[in-house]
């Protein structure tokens, strides 16, 4: 689609002159069986308007009833934001028409969400801490999705007709609002892309959402403004909506900054609106105009009763928690005594909980690391699957680091050895005996090779003679080659070394 | 077979036991009753002939075979057609659901088939239930048995009339704000409110949710009592649903004694407004009452006099709401304008030509009270006077263990009469009201005909939340005592029912 560009500063000349604001809204699907207020089922990707009831589909007559999984569920990710939780509150009423909202209102939380007041902090990649403070995570219910056929942009001006898919109507959704953030500067944009993927990840650990941004699970929409360098007030905001990956929360904040700054210094006021994200151009487009008076006629949702939360039951669920994944990311960086650089590699590879697993099962870290860094991630890479779904479990690489440590078998034979293991063909102590892989151990052999090998490469053989002990490398290498991989190279290095008397 | 006709629910149902007649020619006798007397009352909007009689057949196969059955097995009903059936047409009395067949039953429907009772059919009311006439009805107003060119209250004036013209022994209503108990007022009938969440929602089409409730309707005060232990009782397809049993109120109104209750009449439901005739029979009542040995004392309620206001504020706020899915898109009535029809135009178009002038009345009345920077002092301000008129029943039932006022302020008015002056309208639900506001349960039984036009009187009874069994204790005796000072059933009073030109 062709995006109208609009003018904008570069970064460095927009930062120079104004400090940006940001806010974000981010919705999260829940991952619960059923939907917020009706038994219809929660999945994705089901044939259109399969998974609905009555309720879903707002026929007449029909009443909500709320979902208590949800509701655990947003208590759990209001405590995970180290929020208060509301000892009552009340779902509302919002009041739209629109075709994707089958009643024309969609049920959600106005004056009091279930949690409110939190914060988070977000570590950058330099290890700069920032702190984030939560507004709100109050609980609502997503619309259906429309889409619209006949048109150039795929958007509902210029459609010929829309369909509408009512499965994701009543999907239950926390929707997380932040406060203004401000101080961020030049790294708004990174800050931003950090604070989203911590709100995945928090999702993601606590279980309540399949954080699946691909899939619309988590979705962002970013509120940008500027104000010139050292006013208190803040300027006009514009809410790019539906920035839906990590990346793109990052280049959307960047543009509206850049273009916030070219509108500002072209004497023009900053109009309030909604703005569209477009991947490809990696800008945004006018949306609708948007201002705080846009008028929802909220009103307590009177077909559902409040509520009502105690002591007892936050607090059982704030013990149910998991670690929260900064602070096990801490704990196990600190146990396993990686550099900061390694501890990185691993958390972007995927792997951490692997290594965690497979340390647990009797390995030491460098090995654990060793074997999910190296070859594990090189297979999945080949694979184009994620490393923990090769099917490599903790307890063969903790028997294959065995018969390495006896000398059984070398690194290059224990690769050989997971082929077989993966292949079906049994324990990797059946394997080494099936494939007959074990290390040539007996020196008669050995030698043999090492006089064949000397004798191939005579200026090889005279260098090390001569004292270029790192010479012996080519040898041993043909040594391996004529044994077929099935020589200790330590020992052969040795033998090579003794054969022509230089110490190694 | 005529005969059958006039028995009361509960006289039908010992003689289907004792096999004395079948539930075949009972349900048939009112079927023919409604072929022969219909046309002129026009209480049935759709006739579930073929269903209905086969329900009875079930019935009499059942009880020839000795199973077990529940006690009203084979006795007919009829349902308001704002309750959704399976099977049949449901209109809300309305063009914009004109041919819509619902894909659920409502669970009172569910009980009643449960119960197998032979669903007669639906029956007229105004628009969406807004109205005291039945004029509203976009398929022409139900007359009263009484007089043909009177109205028979509303909006439940088709399961009134109904009842009153012999074409039911039984009737399903909905109330919210006198809509079960103004059309039982001036039709000569028995019609109860129960306690705001003593009976299901689910599936009553909504006009007010946090005042709607359904209720029977019926002849005789036991018969109603019959008819709400069928229906009541928790729903959890209903959140607003009480947990509570649905309570012995069989047993009360077979036992019907006031000896030693404290009765109390509110001070601010009589005097002015009130024909003379209403007045002068509701005090014979009070005579009754105390005759029997009850204590009557004047209890007073001054925020009463505010009801009316707080009602027509709150009932059209959340009606304009439950009744924005009204739009074409998923069901019902849709029109496309001449020209681009965009989402909007349809929206409209559909809208404006489906729904009469009432109901866009109070659609335009509630979004107003809504609206933004009018919210709190239309919509919260009628919230606090409900509170205060809580407060005020409170208060009340410390000195009274059951409240007693006229049901209506007048005898049924010509049709008409009040169409053009919708204020004058409204007035007629000023004595039942306030129950809907507070929650409390209320009853209204015929008191006899008014001096100076011969027509029904309704006595209403009030009793305190979830203390429904009061209200058929009381209103057991009272109805007792009436029929001897009046020489039976008000209803044999009635004149035979002629077809008018003009009828359907």
């Amino acid at each position: 689609m062709t995006a109208v560009t609009d003018e904008v500063l570069t970064f460095d000349e927009a930062l120079a002159k104004y400090d940006p604001v940001l806010g974000f809204e981010v919705h999260v699907e829940l991952n619960t069986k059923t939907k917020m207020f009706s038994s219809a089922p929660n999945a994705f990707g089901d044939v259109p308007n399969t998974n609905v009831t009555p309720v879903d589909l707002g026929l007449p007559g029909v009443l909500p009833v709320v979902n208590g999984v949800a509701v655990e569920s947003a208590i759990k990710i209001g405590l995970a934001l180290n929020c208060r939780i509301a000892e009552k509150c009340y779902f509302a009423r919002k009041n739209y028409f629109y075709p994707d909202t089958p009643k024309n209102f969609q049920t959600s939380q106005f004056e009091d969400p279930i949690a409110y007041d939190g914060h988070i902090d977000i570590e950058l990649a330099d290890g700069t801490v920032f702190r984030v403070e939560i507004e709100r995570a109050h609980m609502e219910e997503d619309a259906g999705k429309l889409t619209h056929m006949g048109g150039s942009t795929g958007r509902i001006q210029g459609a010929e007709f829309s369909l509408v898919d009512y499965n994701r109507a009543g999907v239950p959704l926390i929707e997380i609002v932040t406060k203004p953030i401000v101080g961020a500067g030049a790294r708004a944009p990174e800050l931003a892309k950090a604070y989203v993927a911590a709100i995945r990840e928090i999702v993601k650990n606590l279980g309540v959402s399949d954080a699946r941004m691909e899939r619309g699970n988590v979705r962002c929409d970013a509120n940008v403004s500027l104000k010139p360098k050292g006013q208190e007030k803040f300027g006009t905001r514009t809410e790019t909506k539906n920035v839906n990956s990590l990346r793109a929360v990052e280049h959307a904040v960047t543009y509206e900054i850049q273009r916030h700054a070219a509108v500002l210094d072209s004497g023009t006021p900053i109009l309030q609106e909604t703005r569209h994200w477009h991947e490809d151009t990696r800008s945004t487009t006018s949306g609708r105009p948007k201002s705080d008076a846009d008028d929802y006629r909220y009103f307590p949702e009177p077909d559902l009763v409040p509520v009502v939360t105690n002591e007892a039951w936050i607090e059982k669920l704030r013990a149910e928690l998991p670690e929260p994944p900064a602070e096990r990311r801490k704990r196990l960086q600190a146990d396993w005594g990686y550099s900061d650089a390694e501890f990185r590699d691993v958390v972007n590879a995927g792997v951490m909980s692997s290594i965690e697993d497979t340390i647990a099962a009797g390995v030491s870290a460098p090995v654990a690391r060793k074997w999910w860094m190296g070859e594990i991630s090189r297979r999945a890479k080949l694979a184009d699957v994620e490393p923990a779904e090769l099917g490599v479990t903790p307890e063969l690489i903790v028997e294959l680091n065995a018969l390495i440590e006896s000398g059984k078998i070398n690194d290059k034979l224990s690769r050989d050895v997971l082929d077989g293991v993966l292949a079906g063909e049994g324990t990797p102590a059946e394997v080494v005996e099936k494939r007959g892989l074990a290390v040539v151990s007996d020196d008669g052999p050995l030698l043999e090779a090492i006089d064949g090998a000397l004798a191939a490469q005579p200026d090889v053989a005279d260098k090390i003679r001569g004292g270029k002990v790192q010479a012996v490398g080519a040898i041993v290498g043909g040594v391996m080659k004529a044994t077929r991989g099935q020589a200790d190279a330590g020992r052969v290095r040795e033998l090579i070394l003794q054969r022509l008397g230089v110490e190694g | 077979m005529t005969d059958l006709i006039h028995l009361s629910a509960d006289a039908l149902a010992r003689k289907l036991t004792s096999k004395e007649v079948s539930a075949v020619e009972v349900t048939q006798a009112h079927l023919d009753r409604i072929d022969a007397v219909d046309g002129a009352i026009n209480a049935f909007l759709h006739v579930n002939t073929d269903e209905a009689l086969l329900v009875a057949a079930e019935v009499d196969k059942a009880r020839t075979g000795g199973d077990a059955l529940h006690p009203l097995a084979g006795v007919p009903i009829a349902v308001k057609d704002l309750i959704v059936t399976k099977g049949q047409p449901t209109t809300a009395g309305s063009r914009i659901l004109e041919g819509w067949q619902s894909p659920y039953d409502a669970t009172v429907v569910r009980r009643l088939r449960a119960a197998k009772m032979p669903i007669l059919g639906k029956t007229n009311l105004d628009e969406f239930a807004m109205g005291s006439s039945t004029e509203h009805s976009a398929f022409g107003p139900t007359r009263n048995p009484w007089d043909l060119d009177r109205i028979p209250g509303g909006s439940g004036g088709g399961s009134a009339a109904a009842v009153a013209a012999f074409e039911a022994p039984l009737a399903l209503g909905t109330d919210t704000g006198g809509s079960i108990r103004q059309p039982g007022a001036v039709t000569g009938t028995v019609g109860v409110k129960p306690t705001y969440g003593g009976v299901s929602r689910y599936g009553a089409i909504a006009m007010a949710s946090s005042l709607d409730q359904i209720g029977p309707v019926s002849r005789t005060v036991l018969d109603s009592a019959l008819l709400h232990e069928v229906i009541g009782g928790h729903d959890p397809h209903d959140s607003t649903s009480l947990t509570d049993p649905v309570g012995a109120l069989v047993e009360a109104a077979r036992m019907g004694q006031v000896e030693g209750m404290r009765i109390g009449v509110i001070k601010e439901l009589q005097g002015d407004g009130y024909q003379a005739g209403v007045l002068t029979r509701f005090h014979e009542s009070l005579e009754l009452l105390r005759s029997a040995g009850a204590e009557i004392v004047e209890v007073s309620c001054p925020n009463f006099r505010y009801a009316l206001g707080a009602y027509y504020l709150i009932m059209p706020s959340e009606a304009s709401s439950n009744l924005a899915k009204y739009d074409g898109v998923r069901f019902g009535l849709r029109v496309v304008p001449d020209g681009t029809p965009t989402i909007e135009r349809v929206m409209g178009a559909t809208r404006a030509a489906g729904f009469g002038d009432e109901v866009k009345r109070r659609i335009i009345l509630g979004t107003y009270a809504l609206s933004a920077g009018y919210y709190d002092a239309y919509y919260g301000s009628a919230q606090k006077v409900r509170t205060l008129i809580q407060r005020d029943f409170a208060a009340a039932f410390e000195q009274a263990d059951v409240l007693v006022s006229p049901t209506a302020p007048t005898t049924a008015f010509k049709l008409g009469e009040k169409l053009d002056d919708p204020l004058a309208m409204y007035l007629n639900d000023v004595a039942t009201i306030p129950a809907n506001l507070a929650g409390v349960p209320g009853l209204s039984l015929p008191g006899g005909l008014a001096d100076e036009d011969g027509l029904p009187v309704g006595i209403q009874l009030l009793a305190p939340a979830r203390q429904d069994a009061r209200l058929y204790r009381v209103g057991a005796v009272l109805e007792s005592l009436l029929e001897d000072t009046w020489g039976g059933p008000l209803l044999a009073k009635a004149p035979e029912i002629t077809q008018i030109a003009g009828g359907k």
